[in-house]
């Protein structure tokens, strides 16, 4: 595909592509830019405004949970902001955080590339996904009032409650649209601009991960579009296919939704599974433990993680045999997650590791993610689940793994190219205080609902019984704890971002080929198609020749 | 990047405007897959309610026009041939007979779309729509039924309109000689397009009129 923008004679590989002169000035420079490291930055300014938007909505819900009874909001009023809390967080936030922006950033830095395959198509998913940001906003303000079903927009009650479904439906739709065509673009790229001697087995596990990721973003999304479409198609003609009272069945609802966003779960997860892969061998200055077993691991997770929807229905009244065979694929999915976390522990082990603070959100992410994981093999074991289901139990689990996992390595991630995006260092210490306060109050906030989900407090209420006012007072201040971590970590890197000093082209070590560029990269990323002669991550001789390590 | 090897000189921004077209097809293939999802979903809901409601969907196909179905299958398959024809004609350097090709593809894909208007008048007519008073007689197969069948065509005939677009796109710039013999990419990812739409409907076609 042609590239519009670059427009500039002679050699520019020298000026970064911040101040690169292009045909458009100002502000166009971004708005019509295709530039795949614009377009990531741009993305970073979406996700990271609607990750604080959803986190501040949060804050509330934990408030309201401080003391039982109505205290600052009433029941409909806190129904309408768990719901966008979940919105937003996981169309806004979670599935384009690591895929939309550092996929978009590094992807072809990774893999020697000057763009991603389709540039201008690049540019219209980040339009799509903010056109359908806006339709979310705009549903706030207009119709029925606020949306109130959950993020999961269940039958029949969506397709009755008078407030605004449609039009977040709608939203959902177009970012999902935003997604597809992301994944379109990520899998040709990968395929067809992979530099010379970037063979398949010689990419970094980073790109690994996003292919799978894309896959199952063309694979699966096209289902929950058709879903959403029906629903609006429900509540503008009636048509009653997910309406009882016509004949329709909400079950299929609940299958067809959870075809696209249990698959979903793993378009979240994976991309952070690819980023500890980069981290622990570069802080480590160890090659990764079983290469091979983690690239096909994300493989087999997209592959069986589209197998098990089923064990979001255990209690909505699916057949045992289904149940039992969603049961045990459930079961099968952990073994590829687990085979990641013993080679990412196996690479740390007689490794030279360097407790800097991208590694220290990354071992933070291990301990969390693996809470996280083994609670899934209790929800996804039958006879234990119909007694946790809708219970605070699956919220706490949710939340190790999504935001334990997909939240901790975007911070992660954020302070491991932070120098690269940015040219610019932040204060290591800063940020290693910011990961043990986020630590502390991310624990906080989530193990007391592992507890009392447990002795029986359901979900997605806003009172409850006096005896489980304990856990709701440790989690909200785990709360404050956790947000205020996290505003001191982003006010880091913004000090960092004014003030910091100036970032070499690789401050950590790193081996693959985005740390071969100058910080921040150049408009054309490399001045010359570079040539791959090895695998990534060959840390065996670090002894002062770590030029010719790179790969 | 095709032509990777001779960057080392100063024309770096010639790489970036490089031609890709086996990419530009594969994406294309990408796409149809997503597309084909996005009626799997639909096929899936068919194949539960059928599962479901086998009477209420025998009775309701039998108030389909097989007839008009048989005919616009047979439109349809036509303008796809033809769309094969207009892209051997174009790598033919025969721009005339390729874009005589593409006028018959967008007379059939407008003449299905009449068909389809008729069609859906017709059940209109008799009061056969959601919530309308003759459906909601039915018994709720049938209702289940037309509501997938409104739904499935609909989409398809949308899809339709969007190819007829993505035509008449394609023959614009075959006149201005921006697609032309060497370089026809996108007007083949337009043919495939076309073909997914017809695939559609050869399965929407059996589901919904011939089955009993």
């Amino acid at each position: 595909m042609a590239n519009g923008t670059i427009a500039v004679p002679g050699r520019t590989a020298e000026v970064d592509f911040y101040n690169v002169r292009g045909r458009y000035k100002g502000i166009w420079s971004w708005l019509l830019t295709v530039d795949h490291k614009r377009i990531g930055l741009m993305y970073m300014s979406g996700v990271i405004f609607f990750f604080l938007v959803a986190m501040t909505l949060g804050v509330f819900m934990r408030l309201e949970m401080l003391s039982p009874g109505e205290t600052l909001m009433k029941a409909q009023t806190y129904n309408s902001i768990f719901t966008l809390h979940g919105v937003i967080m996981v169309f806004l936030f979670i599935i384009p955080s690591v895929p939309a922006i550092f996929g978009n950033f590094f992807l072809p830095l990774q893999i020697g590339a000057r763009d991603v395959l389709f540039p201008r198509l690049n540019l219209m998913s980040w339009y799509l996904y903010m056109i359908g940001a806006v339709l979310a906003i705009l549903s706030l303000f207009s119709g029925g009032g606020i949306m109130d079903t959950g993020w999961t927009f269940y039958v029949p009650y969506s397709i009755r409650t008078t407030t605004n479904v449609s039009m977040s439906v709608f939203a959902a739709f177009v970012l999902g649209f935003s997604t597809i065509l992301t994944g379109i673009n990520f899998i040709g790229t990968i395929h067809r601009l992979r530099c010379p001697g970037m063979t398949w087995f010689r990419m970094p596990l980073f790109c690994w991960s996003l292919y799978a990721t894309s896959w199952i973003q063309v694979l699966a999304t096209p289902v929950i579009g058709i879903t959403l479409v029906l629903i609006i198609l429900e509540r503008l003609i009636g048509i009653g296919i997910f309406d009882p009272t016509l004949g329709g069945d909400p079950l299929l609802y609940q299958h067809m939704f959870w075809i696209y966003s249990h698959p979903a779960v793993y378009i979240m997860i994976l991309p952070a599974m690819g980023v500890v892969s980069e981290i622990i061998p570069t802080f480590s200055k160890k090659p990764i433990f079983g290469y091979t077993p983690i690239a096909m691991s994300s493989l087999g997770i997209a592959l069986v993680g589209y197998l098990v929807w089923g064990h979001h229905m255990f209690s909505s009244g699916i057949s045992d045999t289904s149940r039992v065979i969603f049961s045990l694929l459930t079961f099968f999915v952990a073994l590829p997650s687990g085979i990641k976390v013993f080679n990412w522990v196996a690479t740390l082990y007689k490794g030279s590791i360097t407790v800097a603070a991208p590694m220290l959100f990354t071992l933070l992410f291990i301990f969390i993610f693996s809470i996280g994981g083994l609670a899934g093999l209790v929800l996804g074991a039958l006879n234990t689940d119909l007694h946790l289901t809708d219970t605070y139990f699956v919220v706490a689990h949710f939340h190790y793994v999504m935001f334990g996992g997909m939240g901790i390595i975007f911070f992660a991630s954020l302070h491991y190219w932070f120098p690269k995006m940015f040219g610019k260092m932040y204060n290591e210490r800063r940020a290693k205080i910011a990961a043990v306060w986020i630590a502390i109050g991310f624990n906080c906030l989530y193990f007391p609902m592992y507890i009392m989900g447990y002795m029986g407090m359901p979900r997605r209420y806003y009172d409850y019984l006096p005896e489980f006012q304990i856990y709701h007072i440790i989690a909200t201040v785990g709360s404050w704890i956790l947000v205020s971590g996290i505003l001191f970590m982003f006010a880091n890197l913004l000090i960092g971002l004014r003030r910091g000093s100036p970032a070499p082209d690789n401050p950590w070590g790193g081996t693959t080929l985005e740390w071969t560029v100058p910080s921040p990269p150049p408009m054309e990323n490399f001045e010359e198609i570079p040539v791959v002669t090895r695998g990534p991550y060959d840390h065996t001789e670090v002894d002062g020749k770590e030029e010719k390590l790179m790969q | 990047m095709s032509n990777h090897t001779d960057t080392a000189n100063e024309e770096i921004h010639e790489v970036h405007m490089h031609r890709d077209d086996f990419g530009s097809k594969m994406g294309m293939w990408l796409f149809l897959f997503t597309e084909i999802l996005l009626f799997g979903g639909l096929f899936l809901l068919y194949a539960g309610y059928r599962f479901i409601y086998p009477d209420g969907f025998a009775a309701a196909a039998a108030e389909l026009d097989v007839l008009l179905g048989c005919i616009n299958t047979v439109i349809l398959l036509t303008s796809s041939l033809t769309v094969v024809l207009a892209i051997v004609a174009l790598q033919k350097n025969n721009k005339k007979l390729s874009l005589f090709f593409l006028w018959v593809t967008v007379i059939c894909g407008l003449v299905f779309l009449v068909n389809k208007y008729f069609e859906w008048g017709a059940k209109f007519h008799h009061g056969i729509y959601p919530k309308g008073p003759a459906l909601q007689e039915m018994s709720e197969g049938e209702v289940m039924y037309f509501g997938l069948y409104y739904v499935m065509t609909g989409l398809h005939a949308l899809h339709i309109i969007v190819g007829l677009a993505f035509i008449g796109f394609i023959m614009w710039q075959i006149k201005k000689d921006i697609i032309t013999s060497t370089n026809f990419q996108r007007f083949e990812n337009s043919g495939l397009y076309w073909h997914l739409v017809d695939i559609i409907w050869i399965f929407l076609f059996p589901l919904l009129y011939l089955i009993h």
